[in-house]
């Protein structure tokens, strides 16, 4: 088992520490999984994280200016990590301007994720800081535990509305209540919806748009004004739109009526998806 | 005592009682011929900082009235203390000047800060007459000296997690220096990520260390200190001998100088070596290494000296404590406790064979301390 990777350029590397920060965001501990052209991080869907899952793939080639790996075994060319994401961040933290960043694995005191950064100093030679982040290796025989999730046969999808508008309402509403209802159909309409004994407060989004795939796999008789619509936790609803700093291009999210919402980021070589339950 | 500090100063002053603050509770206030001496030491004594500001730091500065009467020593809550200074931004915006009395009469410690728009804020702090805070050491004694601009230091500590409590500084092949995150025993090594930085020499204005040179001390009163050395665009001196012995990390300017005296890490094989204290064999369990760390007496660095007014007990330690430069360097520190800091306290004649002090009475020594 071998890995090392390098990252040169600058905006590659703001772009990987803002991944990463995303995800520290989003999980306290996850799986990183190193294929030859993709790393995956990967929550996946334990009673411990309230349900909640995470998907989150990127293509190395858009990062990294040197990638080497060797996996477990040829026909299984692939590691899987345990990692605490929080290090990983903290680490890259510290190679904001630096002239080159290295990631590597190593077999330390543990098996540690190495991350060296080269930063410039004010003589000759550079600094160098090294970060030393403990990972577990995953057994083979336990990878089946993080596949990729199936997208669920849902009944809406629906472009979200930016972001930050939609974080600084549901932040609002989780002084509130602890649970929120999203509800959206097919004429790109998405309410955020939170009920208690004193109040009932919703708020509406309009012309938001639907995918096109969403009229073809949706089922044919659905009446396109009809709501479809998921009462989640409020807080993990606030940490994904909260932890984010991904910026994406498109993002979008499928509800199973009563069961799951399903977001999706896409950003580029990115794409996180996350997974929220319905509770009941 | 009075004296009076004008513009800029005033910030320099607040910042100085900042860095203290990441020291002690209490700030030990000494009025002297030679400026105006600001103490503090730690609750288990491993950590002693003191600034002293010239009289010509100050617009005016009277040490006594008269002036050749003893000035009157005091203490204060280092929280009230820093409550005056709070926020630097303000006083750099709105205070023009500061006067500050102590008058025994009074019993009153008097900060009066004169703002923009004759505002005037007056603090009335309660103090405690006290003896004087010294602790004992030499940079001279030093053999190790390691000096750079404060804000190379600041950089090379940047990495580190502000959770993290100790840190190793050394000098690695090359003679590059570098800074290591030091993990305590009890962490799991699986677990805590280790962070390590390393530097030219050239960044470094002074660098007299051979190679393999190590200490290991404490980073939250060392970052104290680099914040106001920093502000303050000072180079920072770091005396340095053997582990176990105190690192000292000094500043100096026409109108201040500043000394932070931390106790280092004895090294773990070293300490083995030498004569356990009964009870306190490598055997021993954590539990009562824990305690044992906590013992006050043997690594005290700092004592009270020129008792006054016979108010406090006479510290337990019959020892030579008065003057500063009076330390006998080549006297062995008491036995030092397993694992822990080890005494910055040269001057203790604790004998070895003395049994190990059962935690109830170090307690009760502690709160001894405060009067």
């Amino acid at each position: 088992m071998r890995f090392r990777a390098k990252i040169v350029d600058l905006g590659c590397l703001n772009h990987f520490t803002r991944v990463s920060n995303t995800i520290s965001k989003l999980a306290k501990t996850c799986t990183l999984r190193l294929s030859p052209d993709k790393l995956y991080f990967i929550l996946s869907d334990k009673v411990a994280n309230g349900g909640v899952s995470m998907w989150c793939e990127l293509g190395q080639g858009n990062f990294f200016d040197e990638f080497q790996m060797e996996g477990v075994a040829a026909d299984h060319n692939e590691i899987y990590l345990e990692l605490t994401p929080e290090n990983l961040s903290r680490a890259l933290k510290t190679a904001q301007n630096a002239k080159t960043v290295k990631i590597k694995l190593t077999n330390k005191h543990c098996p540690c994720l190495t991350v060296a950064v080269e930063l410039p100093s004010l003589s000759s030679s550079s600094r160098i800081v090294t970060h030393d982040i403990p990972v577990g290796v995953i057994p083979r025989k336990l990878w089946t535990d993080f596949r990729e999730p199936t997208v669920p046969d849902f009944d809406v999808s629906i472009y979200l509305p930016v972001l930050k508008t939609m974080k600084s309402v549901v932040e609002r509403m989780k002084n509130i209540s602890n649970h929120v209802v999203i509800e959206a159909n097919l004429k790109g309409e998405m309410n955020l919806k939170i009920e208690t004994d004193l109040v009932c407060i919703t708020t509406h989004f309009k012309d938001l748009g639907n995918p096109p795939w969403a009229s073809e796999d949706a089922s044919q008789d659905r009446d396109s004004e009809n709501m479809a619509e998921a009462r989640i936790d409020i807080k993990k609803l606030l940490q994904f739109l909260a932890g984010q700093q991904v910026n994406p291009t498109k993002a979008l999210c499928n509800i199973v009526h009563n069961r799951i919402v399903h977001f999706i980021l896409l950003h580029e070589d990115v794409s996180l998806q996350y997974f929220i339950p319905a509770l009941s | 005592m009075k004296c009076l500090v004008t513009g800029g100063n005033v910030r320099v002053l607040g910042k100085a009682a900042h860095s203290l603050s990441r020291i002690g509770d209490e700030l030990y206030l000494e009025p002297m011929e030679n400026g105006l001496s600001l103490r503090t030491v730690n609750a288990s004594r491993s950590a002693f900082a003191c600034f002293l500001f010239a009289p010509l730091f100050f617009q005016r500065y009277q040490a006594a009235r008269p002036p050749q009467a003893q000035p009157p020593r005091c203490k204060v809550l280092m929280k009230s203390f820093l409550s005056v200074f709070r926020s630097l931004a303000a006083l750099e915006k709105t205070v023009e000047r500061c006067c500050i009395a102590l008058s025994p009469e009074s019993s009153r410690l008097v900060i009066q800060l004169h703002c923009k728009h004759g505002v005037t804020k007056t603090y009335n702090l309660a103090f405690q007459e006290c003896e004087s805070l010294q602790a004992i050491f030499d940079p001279a004694q030093c053999p190790h000296l390691l000096r750079a601009p404060a804000r190379v230091l600041v950089e090379a500590v940047a990495p580190f997690s502000p959770a993290l409590s100790e840190v190793t500084l050394g000098v690695s092949r090359g003679r590059r220096v570098v800074f290591r995150s030091y993990l305590e025993e009890d962490t799991d090594a699986a677990k805590a990520m280790m962070t390590e930085m390393s530097l030219s020499e050239e960044e470094f204005q002074q660098l007299r260390a051979q190679e393999g040179a190590a200490i290991t001390f404490c980073l939250k009163e060392f970052r104290g200190l680099l914040s106001f050395a920093e502000s303050a665009n000072l180079p920072l001196n770091i005396h340095f001998d053997v582990p176990g012995r105190p690192a000292i990390f000094t500043i100096e300017d026409s109108l201040l100088d500043g000394h932070f005296v931390l106790a280092t890490l004895s090294e773990p094989d070293l300490c083995s070596q030498e004569p356990c204290r009964p009870g306190q064999g490598a055997h021993s369990t954590a539990h009562l290494d824990d305690f044992a760390s906590d013992d006050i007496d043997s690594y005290m660095i700092a004592v009270e000296t020129t008792v006054c007014e016979g108010a406090m007990a006479a510290p337990r330690t019959p020892s030579p404590l008065s003057e500063e430069e009076e330390a006998e360097p080549n006297v062995v520190p008491g036995t030092p406790p397993l694992k822990k800091f080890r005494s910055l306290f040269f001057g203790s004649v604790l004998a070895p064979t003395e049994p190990p002090c059962e935690p109830n009475p170090v307690l009760a020594e502690d709160s001894e301390g405060e009067g």
